[in-house]
């Protein structure tokens, strides 16, 4: 663990200030990932510049239906907000189903889709990892890959996002609002995270400096008959083997509108476009599931890995498309 | 024998003593022993998966603020003792495998011994190494005998021709994932030379066993040692041999006379340094004629132990004696590899042992169209199989009816994939428990009237079983008082030698001691002692232990649930039936079968290290990859007993009940996913990728 200053600023404009000063600062919200990683080695940072208390606490609906959720609110406080419950099921439901209640206390909105991917080799520091180590070759190829990538992966980086509320703020189509030192801006939710490419040491788009400042949650009809659903072989505190958030608006016994993304597949929240386009106008049904569950995976790949490797993830992304779509096709919204 | 004590405190219900000091946080655990100024150590663990260092840096990690000393294979004190290659820490310059300790870094705080161990470089030269297990390896041995000392092959009869006969056969194998014992506290020590004495706060199983290998390895009196350990968070065997964490304590207290240091392995070190149990292939045949007699009976092992040190896994020995099946066969066979040094991991033996044998009894119950219960009933013996002796006692079958009722088992139906419960698939399954009644010679207990109450000092170990509690019940009996009137002292080598807690030993070897101090305390003093008054006595020797087998028994019940889209099996129910002799506490007996039942799950559902053949080490170290059983993981978890009356085990009528729970568990959750979905899975843990092909 190497010797860090530690900054608390007042405002989100001297944070951004006091990382953008330096190369090697990060900011800190509630820590269940970053700690982690300063202690692993995985993390080394000259400065933290902690942000709790300086980016906004609220979560707020406005006139035209949406919901703006501060990038301080903490994932218990946002999971149990009667308008979340109410009108945004799959967030809430994507919340609940990460990590322990304890973390989820300290876990905020804004750093929940920051945290870093669970490869075992990015955060064992005596193994290569290109994200890790730019450079130094993916240790995860050939190794173990239970946890990896079937969808957009690179020779470079097999890895996952192991977020469950950015695959549901992905479906959502939220907008993020960054500050940053050049000023302010919004990025769309599905653009904040990137493929790993030859640069898989980037997660995001962010730039140094650049802090999230809050959600803002469109309303959409959609929203109110929408789920997510984590598979996993512990039934609590394991990240998803696959997780599929998704929100269907039924007209006349066709999906008028649909969205659809994927967890646990890809290094971003994975969002399901060629799957939407086949249920959108479509009569429900296995077929119709099926169909757009392969137009969505036809691109997939699997790894093969000393754990026997991630095959397995192919039909069970499309199992439980199916799974949840039949639900949300044949329940009352509102659960 | 003599006669059983007449049970008064023995049998009631009461709260753990150290429960309050526990909650509290006022509990001192081994790295929270008091100390004036303590340094901390972190060991450097070799990045290669063998080979040998040929320059260790240091200066850098010597000039990191509060960094006091680096100790390396060039700089390490040589040791007297030697000859357990695990404890003979930094004594050459040999990586013997992934993770072997090649310095330790002592510094004024964790932070900064932490943060120089990264700093230390280490040039090596790398030798190819070999991690992986196979039954098609053509180094496999046969070890001198298996754990701790039963014989490696056995044959009675000629199972093969029998086998060749038999008009139903099952021949299938069986695997077992290698599982890290992983207690919530990690291995800690707290070491101080000084004067010449070695004072150590260390968590462990056994006090006086730790102080005996330091005492080997540094080659001092014992009377130079001292081991103090009043409560432990957990060891499930991993505690029960000194690993090398403590050596490294010790070695670094000497280096810095005067001053304790205190060392606490990481998580993931834990997996390098503190034993696991080996991975298991279990080749297990089993022969029968159309009415279910077992006539025919093959278990072959193949498992891996350490180059550098052998620990061969007993998992063919519970099938020796189990069923009533008169041609035996069973062997164990070794791999060598270039991996951590395996050990005790709760019910070695048992409880792979008992996985294989037991899912190819329920293999054998479908193709035989019987049910599972009805089948291991028809097999019961009426003696020991493998020695001919009788049994002390032996309720399997009570257990196993008993527990078919308590499940709700009678009307099953054995057609395997037919339940719906909406999206869920749902099955039972049944299997068999047991575990042998240990009890070792070598533990004292001293009794003293001091300020109007009995005292029974004892240096034995709590690791969350229950000792400081029902030490005092045994003694109470023994003495004719209430409970209340009697404290107990354990935990310390200034109190009388026990031995280990391991084997489900510790009640029945340590309670021995005490009830016979007890009687010869009333002996001499009677029923009004003085002040002070005190009388010692070792384990007395058991003359029914060479006439009986004695043995614990149990049956084990689980349903699961499978998603019939995700294939995510969860288990609403698992209960336990057990026949173990008498219950000296229910509240602590039921916390261990409880505790073993789950961990049995565990290894059922969850348990899996993985071990990286390219790099050689075990690259899920940690508790958010290696997953263990949560609370959500299971519904209605319960455990229950017979009233079983043993004269011939010992003077309470006890059996060990810390491992039982585990043995078997694992089998009945395979056995009902089977049931739930049709698929025969052989492989541990079951995860869903085995269930996703054949789902509807």
């Amino acid at each position: 663990m190497k010797t860090f200053t530690f900054a608390k600023p007042a405002t989100v404009a001297e944070a951004v200030r006091a990382v953008a000063a330096e190369p090697d600062a990060v900011f800190l919200g509630g820590g269940t990932n970053l700690v982690d990683h300063l202690k692993l080695g995985v993390a080394r940072p000259d400065r933290v510049v902690d942000v709790t208390g300086v980016t906004s606490e609220e979560i707020r609906e406005d006139d035209d239906g949406s919901l703006f959720v501060g990038a301080g609110v903490r994932n218990s406080d946002l999971a149990a907000h009667t308008a979340v419950r109410e009108r945004f099921p799959v967030l809430a439901e994507a919340l609940l189903s990460g990590a322990s209640a304890q973390l989820r206390n300290m876990a905020t909105t804004g750093g929940n889709p920051l945290q870093r991917t669970r490869c075992l080799y990015f955060q064992d520091v005596t193994t290569p990892c290109n994200k890790r180590e730019p450079g130094s070759g993916c240790s995860a190829i050939g190794g173990a890959t239970r946890q990896h990538a079937i969808l957009g992966a690179s020779e470079a980086c097999v890895a996952t996002h192991p977020s469950d509320l950015a695959v549901a703020l992905t479906a959502l189509d939220a907008r993020v609002h960054v500050a940053g030192p050049a000023g302010e801006r919004e990025i769309a939710f599905g653009d904040l995270h990137r493929l790993p490419g030859d640069h898989p040491e980037a997660d995001t788009v962010l730039e140094h400096g650049e802090l999230i400042t809050g959600f803002t949650l469109p309303a959409v009809a959609w929203s109110r008959r929408s789920a997510y659903r984590k598979v996993r072989d512990r039934a609590s505190y394991a990240f998803a083997l696959v997780s599929v958030a998704a929100g269907v608006s039924l007209v006349d016994g066709r999906i008028d509108d649909v969205r659809v993304a994927f967890g646990g597949v890809a290094h971003k929240p994975w969002r399901a476009t060629e799957a939407e386009a086949v249920l959108r106008g479509a009569r429900p049904g296995e077929d119709v599931f099926r169909a757009a569950a392969d137009a969505e995976l036809a691109g997939a790949r699997a790894l093969e890995g000393v754990d026997g490797g991630n095959a397995f993830k192919i039909p069970l992304t499309r199992r439980t498309l199916a799974a949840v779509l039949r639900e949300l096709t044949t329940e009352e919204p509102n659960r | 024998m003599t006669e059983l004590l007449e049970p008064h405190a023995i049998g009631t219900a009461t709260t753990r003593r150290d429960g309050p000091a526990k909650v509290t946080g006022t509990a001192p655990y081994a790295f929270e022993a008091p100390a004036d100024r303590p340094l901390y150590g972190h060991p450097v663990q070799a990045t290669i998966g063998r080979g040998r260092c040929v320059r260790i840096a240091t200066v850098s990690a010597e000039a990191v603020d509060g960094v006091v000393k680096v100790i390396t294979p060039f700089t390490a004190e040589r040791l007297a003792g030697t000859d357990d290659a695990e404890l003979a820490v930094l004594q050459d310059r040999e990586v013997p495998f992934r993770g072997h300790v090649v310095a330790l870094v002592l510094a004024e705080t964790p932070e900064a011994a932490r943060h120089a161990a990264e700093l230390v470089t280490v040039e090596y030269e790398a030798e190819p190494h070999d991690v992986e297990l196979g039954a098609d390896r053509s180094d496999l041995y046969a070890p001198d005998s298996v754990n701790p000392d039963f014989p490696t092959d056995t044959a009675q009869g000629d199972a093969d021709a029998e086998l060749a006969r038999a008009e139903v056969t099952i021949d299938e194998t069986y695997t077992t994932a290698m599982q890290h014992n992983n207690p919530l506290e990690p291995h800690a020590t707290t070491a101080l030379w000084d004067g010449g004495v070695l004072d150590l706060w260390d968590s462990t199983q056994g006090v006086h066993p730790v102080r005996s290998t330091l005492a080997d390895v540094f080659g001092l009196p014992e009377d130079k040692i001292r081991i103090r350990c009043p409560y432990v968070g957990g060891g499930f065997g991993s505690k029960g041999t000194a690993h090398a964490n403590v050596v490294l304590a010790a070695m670094a207290a000497r280096a810095v006379p005067g001053r304790a240091v205190k060392l606490a392995l990481t998580r993931p070190q834990m997996f390098a340094l503190a034993g696991y149990r080996t991975p298991t292939i279990q080749h297990v045949r089993l022969g029968a004629d159309r009415e279910g007699r077992l006539r025919a009976l093959r278990v072959d092992v193949v498992e891996q132990t350490s180059r550098i040190k052998e620990f061969a896994e007993q998992t063919g020995v519970p099938a020796r004696m189990m069923y009533a099946v008169p041609n035996r066969a069973t062997s164990h066979r070794l791999a060598a590899l270039d991996v951590p040094v395996p050990s005790w991991m709760r019910a070695p033996g048992e409880c792979p042992g008992m996985f294989g044998p037991e899912v190819a009894m329920d293999e054998l119950a479908v193709a035989l169209g019987l049910d599972p219960i009805d089948l291991r009933v028809r097999n019961e013996p009426d003696r020991d199989p493998e020695t001919g002796r009788p049994f002390s006692s032996r309720n399997l079958v009570a257990c196993l009816r008993t527990g078919a009722e308590r499940f709700g088992w009678a009307g099953r139906d054995p057609r395997p994939g037919v339940r719906r419960d909406g999206r869920w698939l749902t099955g039972t399954g049944v299997a068999a428990s047991v575990y042998p009644a240990n009890r070792s010679p070598g533990s004292t207990a001293l009794i003293r009237f001091e300020g109007g109450r009995y005292v029974v000092e004892i240096g034995a170990a709590d690791l969350g079983t229950g000792a400081w509690t029902i030490l005092p019940q045994i003694a109470a009996d023994a003495l004719g008082v209430p409970a209340s009137a009697v404290e107990a002292r354990i935990g310390d080598t200034g109190y009388p030698n026990a031995t280990v807690a391991g084997g489900s030993s510790g009640t029945a070897s340590w309670g021995t001691a005490v009830v016979a101090a007890a009687l010869a305390f009333r002996d001499k003093f009677g029923s009004d002692p003085a002040e002070g008054a005190e009388a010692t006595a070792d384990t007395p020797e058991n003359p029914a232990e060479e006439q009986y087998s004695m043995y614990a028994f149990g049956a084990q019940f689980a349903e699961v649930r499978v998603d019939a889209d995700t294939g995510e099996i969860r288990v609403p129910r698992l209960y336990g039936t057990f026949a173990a002799g008498r219950i000296v506490n229910p509240v602590t007996a039921r916390s261990q079968f409880l505790g073993g039942m789950t961990m049995g799950l565990s290894m059922a559902l969850f348990e899996n290290s993985v071990l990286d053949p390219r790099t050689g080490h075990v690259v899920n170290h940690d508790l958010a990859e290696y997953h263990i059983a949560t609370n959500a993981d299971v519904g209605d978890l319960r455990a229950d007993w017979l009233d079983e009356h043993d004269p011939h085990v010992n003077p309470m009528g006890t059996k060990g009940i810390g491992e039982i729970g585990i043995v078997g568990t694992a089998a009945a959750v395979a056995n009902a996913v089977y049931h739930a979905t049709g698929v025969r899975v052989r492989k541990l843990p079951i995860t869903l990728d085995a269930l996703l092909p054949e789902l509807p």
